[in-house]
C-alpha cells in the first residue's frame, strides 16, 4: 500500500494520470517516486510534489492524505485496486475508470467519474458539477458502475448517462441532473434542482424529496406505490410517474414522491 | 529542385496503358521526364513495390460553408479524434470532418495528391478558398453551385444559351471554380419556399423551368465553353426509395445533349441515386437496372458514394433531402440556407451493419461498382463525409478487389440485407490496374486534368508508391495486407518532392488551387439590371462579390478557349 502526502499547497493545477493503482502495481518505491507528472507547464517527479510512504502489505491501493483539490485526473482509467483520499480532490477523478474503488473523505470537483464503465466511487462530501458527465462536446457518458454521494452535487450531473447507478443523499442537486440520459438510474434521496431530466430519452430518475419544478415536456403516466432502485433496494412511495422528455420523443421515467410534492397534485386530473 | 529516380517499381499507369511493368520513373523540376542525370539524382529503390500516379478524388467535401457548419455542430466528432502536433505537422481534430491540416495529411498518407471540393455556394467562395489555402499537401479545385443560380435559370428560360455560357464563364472566374455543379436542380430554389421538386419535369416555382431544362441547358453550355470537366450532377430525389427511376430518366434526358467524344455529365455519389422499392420497408437495391443502362451507354461518368459502417456526418446542398433524413433519424439538424443561392443541411448519421437499410446501401454501392463493367466510368468515392470519411478508402479498395473481403463484411450485416444482396453472385475482383483507374486515372480523365493521373512525360510528378508486390501478394486473398498498404503509402511524391514516407508525413508542402480562366469571344453582359438585383437580393453588392486573385495562395489558373 502506498501513502501519498502533498509536500506543499499547490498553486498550479497538477495533472496526475500516474496516480493510479494499475500504474503503481509491481513498482518499487523508487520507481514510483520517479513517475512524471505536470505541475502547470513544468514536468515534475511524483516525489517532488508528494511524500511517498510504502507500507509492507502487498495490496494495490493508494491513500492520499491532505488537500489535493488542484490535482487532476487521479485514478483516470483505473481498472483495479483502491484509492482513498482524505481531503478535497480536483477535477476528472476516476474519469473513464473501468474497475476498482475510489473513496473520497472530502469534496470532489468537476467531472468526477466522467464516462466511467465499472467500479465504485464513494464521496463522503459534496460532488462538483458534471458528476459522471462526459467532457464538453462528447456524448460518451457513464456506462456502468456506481457512484454514491453523501452530500450535494453540482449542476449538469449524470449527463448522457448510458448505464450505471448514481445515488445522491445530500439535500439538493444542481440543475440539469440527468440531461440527455438514455439508460441507467439516478436516485435522489432528498431534493432535486430545476430542469431535471431535460432531453432524457430513457432510463429513470427517482426523487424521494421535493423537486423544484417539473419540465413541461413531461407527461404524467400514473402513480406507483414503490420503485425498484436496483437489485437490493426499493424506494418507498407513493410516486408520481412522469414520461419524457417528449421534446425528444423520449421514453425516460421520472418518479417523484407524492407526499413531498403537493404542488404536483394538479397533474392528477390528467390520469 | 532535386532530381529523383524511382527505380524498378511495378508501374500501373492506365492512361499510358502500362500494366505492372517494371520500369524507372524520372523526375525533374516537379515534372516527369524522359531521363535524368542518374549520378546527381536521388534514387528511390522501388523494387517489389507498386508505383501509381498520385490519387485523384473527384468529389469530397473538405472545405466551405457546410463543412464548417458541420464542424461547429459536431463537437463529439472532434473529441474522439484528436491529432497531436509534431515537429513537422500541425495538430487538429475531427473524425468525419477533420480540420484542414489533418485533411491534407491524411489524404497524403494514402497517396492522394489532387482532390476536388464539390458544392460551393458562390457567396461562400471566399471562405472556401481560404480553407482550401489551408489544406496542405494537395492540389485542389472547387465547383460552384450553378443549378439554381437565378441568372442561369433566367437565361435558360429565355433559351439564350450563348449569354448563359458567357455568364457561367464569368461565374467560374469570379468564384475561382473548376466545374459546373448542379445539386437537385430546381429543388434548392423550391426549398426556399419549403417545397421540393419530385421529378425532372416538375415546375420550379417563380421560374417556369423544369429540372430537365436546367440539366440539359447547362450540359450544352458546358460543351459550348469547352470546359475540361462535364457538368457535375447530384440528381433529383436523391436518397429516396424508388429514385432509380428519376436517375434513369435523368440519364435518358441527357442523351439529347450532343456527344462529342467527351462525357456530357458526371452523376456523383450514384449509390444514393439507385434506390429501389417504394418505401423504407421494402427498400432494395436497383443496381442491376442502373448498371445495365450504364453498360449500354457511354455519355456519362459516375462515382460511387460508398457507405462505410461508421459514425459520420452528412452534409449536402440538398436541403430538402437533409430534412427527410432529419425526420427519419431525429438527430440534430442544421438547415444552412445561403440567401438566394442554395440550401444546405447537416445531420450526423451512423451507418450500422445491423440496420437493414444501411446494410443494403453498403451492398448497393459495391454492386454498382462491380456491375458497371468499364472502370473508366465508375470511380471510387465515399462522397466524404456523407457515406463515410475519406480515410476509409483502403477498405473500399479491399472490398472491390477481394470477394473474400466482401463476404467477410456481408456475413456481419443484417439478415435482410444478406438475403437481398447481389454481392454473393458477383465474382468480379478488380485488379491493381483497375484500382489505379478508379482511384486516379479515370478520375483525372473525367476531370480533364491533362497533367494528373498518369506518369507520362510532362505530367506533374505526383506519384504514390505502395508496399504491394504484385508478383508475390494476391490482393484478393491477402486483402488485409493490401488494405494496410493502401492506407500507408510507402512514398507519396508531390511535385517531385517526397512528402510521405512509410505512412508518415516527412515534408509539408502547400498544394496549388486550380481554377478555370475561360476565354469567351465577347465578355459577359453586366448591366444595371444585374447589379440592381445584387443590390436588392444579396447581402453583398456586385462590386464586392468576386473573389480576387490574392485570395488564392498558390495560384494555378487553367486557360480554356470557349467556342462562344
Amino acid at each position: 500500500m502506498i501513502t501519498l502526502t502533498p509536500i506543499k499547497k499547490f498553486t498550479y493545477p497538477v495533472n496526475a494520470e500516474c496516480i493510479n493503482p494499475d500504474v503503481f502495481q509491481g513498482k518499487t518505491k523508487t520507481d514510483i517516486a520517479n513517475l512524471t507528472l505536470f505541475e502547470g507547464n513544468q514536468q515534475k517527479k511524483l516525489s517532488d510534489l508528494f511524500k511517498i510512504e510504502q507500507d509492507k502489505t502487498e495490496s494495490p491501493s493508494i491513500t492520499i492524505n491532505g488537500d489535493v483539490s488542484e490535482v487532476r485526473k487521479i485514478g483516470m482509467g483505473m481498472k483495479n485496486g483502491e484509492i482513498v483520499i482524505n481531503g478535497n480532490v480536483g477535477m476528472h477523478l476516476g474519469e473513464k475508470m473501468a474497475g476498482g474503488k475510489i473513496t473520497v473523505n472530502g469534496n470532489t470537483a468537476q467531472w468526477t467519474g466522467g464516462g466511467m464503465k465499472k467500479g465504485l466511487i464513494e464521496i463522503h462530501g459534496d460532488a462538483g458539477d458534471y458528476l459522471a458527465s462526459p467532457y464538453r462536446g462528447s456524448t460518451e457518458g457513464m456506462k456502468g458502475g456506481k457512484i454514491i454521494v453523501d452530500g450535494n452535487v453540482g449542476s449538469d450531473s449524470g449527463c448522457y448517462l448510458r448505464g450505471g447507478f448514481i445515488k445522491i443523499k445530500g439535500s439538493n442537486t444542481g440543475q440539469f441532473l440527468g440531461f440527455h440520459m438514455s439508460e441507467g438510474t439516478i436516485h435522489v434521496e432528498k431534493n432535486a434542482g430545476t430542469r431535471l431530466g431535460a432531453n432524457m430519452i430513457g432510463g429513470k430518475i427517482v426523487v424521494s424529496g421535493v423537486i423544484e419544478e417539473m419540465m413541461p415536456s413531461f407527461s404524467i403516466d400514473g402513480v406507483k406505490p414503490k420503485v425498484k432502485i436496483d437489485d437490493t433496494e426499493t424506494a418507498a412511495g407513493p410516486f408520481y410517474v412522469f414520461l419524457g422528455d417528449l421534446a425528444e420523443k423520449g421514453k425516460g421515467k421520472i418518479f417523484v414522491s407524492k407526499a413531498n410534492n403537493p404542488n404536483l397534485r394538479a397533474y392528477e386530473k390528467y390520469l | 529542385m532535386t532530381e529523383l529516380l524511382i527505380k524498378n517499381g511495378f508501374v500501373f499507369d492506365p492512361i499510358n496503358g502500362i500494366n505492372g511493368e517494371k520500369m524507372d520513373i524520372a523526375i525533374k523540376n516537379g515534372k516527369i521526364v524522359e531521363k535524368i542525370n542518374v549520378r546527381k539524382a536521388k534514387i528511390i529503390d522501388a523494387s517489389g513495390l507498386t508505383v501509381m500516379p498520385g490519387g485523384v478524388d473527384i468529389h469530397t467535401h473538405i472545405a466551405g460553408g457546410e463543412v464548417n457548419t458541420g464542424r461547429m455542430v459536431r463537437p463529439e466528432d472532434h473529441v474522439k479524434d484528436v491529432v497531436r502536433k509534431t515537429a513537422l505537422t500541425r495538430g487538429g481534430t475531427g473524425y468525419s470532418i477533420p480540420s484542414t491540416f489533418v485533411t491534407g495529411y491524411r489524404y497524403s498518407k494514402m497517396g492522394y495528391t489532387t482532390v476536388m471540393n464539390p458544392s460551393m455556394a458562390p457567396l461562400e467562395a471566399k471562405h472556401t478558398h481560404e480553407e482550401l489555402n489551408d489544406i496542405p499537401m494537395l492540389d485542389k479545385a472547387t465547383y460552384p453551385l450553378m443549378g439554381d443560380w437565378w441568372f442561369v435559370l433566367e437565361y435558360l428560360r429565355k433559351g439564350d444559351l450563348e449569354e448563359c455560357a458567357r455568364h457561367v464563364a464569368w461565374m467560374l472566374d469570379i468564384t475561382k471554380g473548376y466545374a459546373i455543379k448542379i445539386v437537385n436542380p430546381g429543388g434548392l430554389e423550391s426549398w426556399g419556399f419549403g417545397r421540393n421538386v419530385h421529378s425532372i419535369d416538375d415546375q420550379v416555382p417563380n421560374f417556369c423551368i423544369t429540372p430537365r431544362e436546367i440539366m440539359c441547358g447547362l450540359a450544352r453550355v458546358n460543351s459550348m465553353l469547352n470546359l475540361p470537366h462535364s457538368i457535375h450532377l447530384h440528381t433529383n430525389n436523391l436518397g429516396l426509395p424508388g429514385n432509380y427511376q428519376t436517375t434513369l430518366e435523368t440519364m435518358k434526358a441527357l442523351e439529347s445533349v450532343p456527344y462529342k467524344g467527351r462525357p456530357v455529365a458526371h452523376i456523383t455519389h450514384l449509390q444514393f441515386s439507385s434506390f429501389g422499392g417504394d418505401g423504407w420497408g421494402n427498400f432494395k437495391s436497383a443496381a442491376e437496372e442502373i448498371a445495365s443502362y450504364i453498360n449500354a451507354h457511354s455519355h456519362m461518368t459516375f462515382d460511387m458514394g460508398q457507405v462505410i459502417f461508421t459514425d459520420t456526418t452528412t452534409m449536402t446542398a440538398d436541403g430538402p433531402f437533409e430534412y427527410t433524413l432529419y425526420q427519419l433519424s431525429g438527430h440534430k439538424w442544421v438547415n444552412s440556407d445561403v440567401e438566394t443561392e442554395t440550401s444546405g443541411g447537416i445531420i450526423p448519421f451512423h451507418y450500422k451493419k445491423n440496420n437493414a437499410v444501411n446494410a443494403i446501401q453498403w451492398s448497393l454501392g459495391l454492386e454498382l461498382a462491380l456491375l458497371i463493367k468499364d472502370p473508366w466510368k465508375m470511380f471510387m468515392t465515399t462522397d466524404h463525409p456523407n457515406g463515410g470519411p475519406f480515410f476509409a478508402y483502403p477498405k473500399i479498395l479491399a472490398w472491390l478487389s477481394s470477394k473474400k473481403a466482401r463476404t467477410a463484411t456481408l456475413e456481419k450485416c443484417h439478415k435482410k440485407a444478406q438475403r437481398k444482396s447481389l454481392l454473393p453472385s458477383i465474382d468480379r475482383e478488380l485488379s491493381l490496374y483497375e484500382l489505379a483507374v478508379v482511384t486516379r486515372a479515370g478520375q483525372a480523365k473525367a476531370l480533364g486534368l491533362e497533367n494528373k493521373g498518369h506518369l507520362g512525360v510532362g505530367a506533374d510528378a505526383d506519384v504514390a508508391i505502395f508496399n504491394i508486390n504484385p508478383e508475390k501478394l494476391d490482393i484478393a486473398q491477402k486483402y488485409k495486407t493490401a488494405r494496410k498498404a493502401f492506407g500507408n503509402a510507402a512514398y507519396t511524391i508531390k511535385d517531385g518532392q517526397i512528402v510521405v514516407k512509410d505512412g508518415e508525413v516527412v515534408e509539408q508542402v502547400s498544394g496549388r488551387t486550380m481554377w478555370l480562366d475561360v476565354k469567351t469571344a465577347e465578355p459577359c453582359r453586366i448591366d444595371e439590371e444585374m447589379k440592381s438585383k445584387f443590390r436588392q437580393y444579396w447581402t453583398i453588392d456586385y462590386e464586392n462579390y468576386p473573389v480576387s486573385d490574392h485570395y488564392v495562395k498558390v495560384k494555378d489558373p487553367i486557360t480554356v478557349k470557349a467556342s462562344v
